[in-house]
């Protein structure tokens, strides 16, 4: 039941965060790369995203202190690494000048499959074929996540 | 202008009460490069959670057209071979650094977490140097 509630739960916050990227302006390549163009024509509205994004989020964090554990399962579970190595950063650097060239991150380049268009179809499978390389290549084999 | 702004908000406060959500209810973050990479290479009891939070994502844009009548507005203005080459980077990299934009950005940040604080100052500005060369070099 806890199960099926779970899924539930999935299936409704990813339906949620789709509307809200899509109301956003973070699904339009384009206006993605005008807000990283601050040496030109700068369209600063997606800090607005962000701000409301994690404004919300950092609410629920708060929430979530203070309970034993979820409502629908036993632990939590948050990323296992506390400390800036250089995988991070080297890694965080490709990620941005992927997201600079193409004006799409991993949630908006989910939610346009919805548009079939064939450029953002194309960014998404290139998309899974980089996570695979790196996890068949490079991964470390630690567990990324510990449970509180 | 004003309303254009006040959409970008609220959106990106659905963003967030979705994230709010997942970490209440499920205990989990909303990764969305680590939900990807879990549901399609892991076979574990989580993959069906994750193929259904996806299913909802695809989903959004579908509940904008029930609502407004009409697709939000998308422009792509780089050429296939260079959105092929971003989403190799973006791919590799969302692994590599253990996050993304909703990962590090939406969640970490709310975290205040010093990993993700690092991780978005360094996308913004590679992202930001990286437009700024392709607009210098007229490349698209």
């Amino acid at each position: 039941m806890r199960h099926l509630a779970r899924n539930l739960l999935s299936l409704t916050a990813g339906l949620i965060f789709g509307f809200g990227l899509a109301l956003s302006g973070m699904l339009n390549p384009a206006r993605v790369r005008g807000f990283l163009d601050i040496f030109g024509a700068w369209d600063p509205s997606l800090a607005f995203v962000l701000g409301g994004a994690v404004v919300i989020s950092a609410i629920g964090y708060i929430i979530s202190r203070r309970m034993e554990s979820p409502v629908l399962d036993a632990t939590f579970r948050l990323p296992a690494k506390t400390s800036v190595d250089s995988h991070l950063v080297i890694g965080a650097a490709t990620f941005g000048i992927g997201w600079g060239i193409s004006g799409l991150c991993p949630g908006p380049a989910v939610a346009s499959l919805s548009f079939g268009i064939p450029s953002t179809i194309a960014f998404t499978v290139a998309m899974v074929v980089g996570m695979f390389a790196h996890d068949r290549l490079f991964a470390t084999g630690q567990p990324r996540q510990v449970l509180r | 202008m004003q309303q254009t702004y006040l959409q970008s908000l609220t959106g990106g406060g659905l963003i967030g009460l979705s994230a709010a959500v997942l970490l209440i209810f499920n205990g989990r973050i909303a990764g969305v490069g680590g939900i990807v990479a879990g549901a399609i290479e892991q076979a574990s009891p989580e993959r069906l959670s994750r193929v259904l939070f996806l299913a909802g994502l695809i989903s959004g844009p579908f509940l904008y057209r029930l609502c407004f009548g009409a697709w939000p507005q998308i422009n792509v203005t780089t050429t296939t071979g260079l959105m092929l080459l971003g989403g190799l980077l973006v791919g590799f990299g969302t692994r590599l650094g253990s996050g993304c934009t909703s990962g590090h950005g939406v969640c970490g940040l709310a975290r205040l977490s010093p990993r993700s604080l690092t991780a978005v100052v360094v996308f913004l500005c590679t992202g930001i140097l990286t437009v700024f060369v392709m607009r210098r070099f007229g490349i698209t």
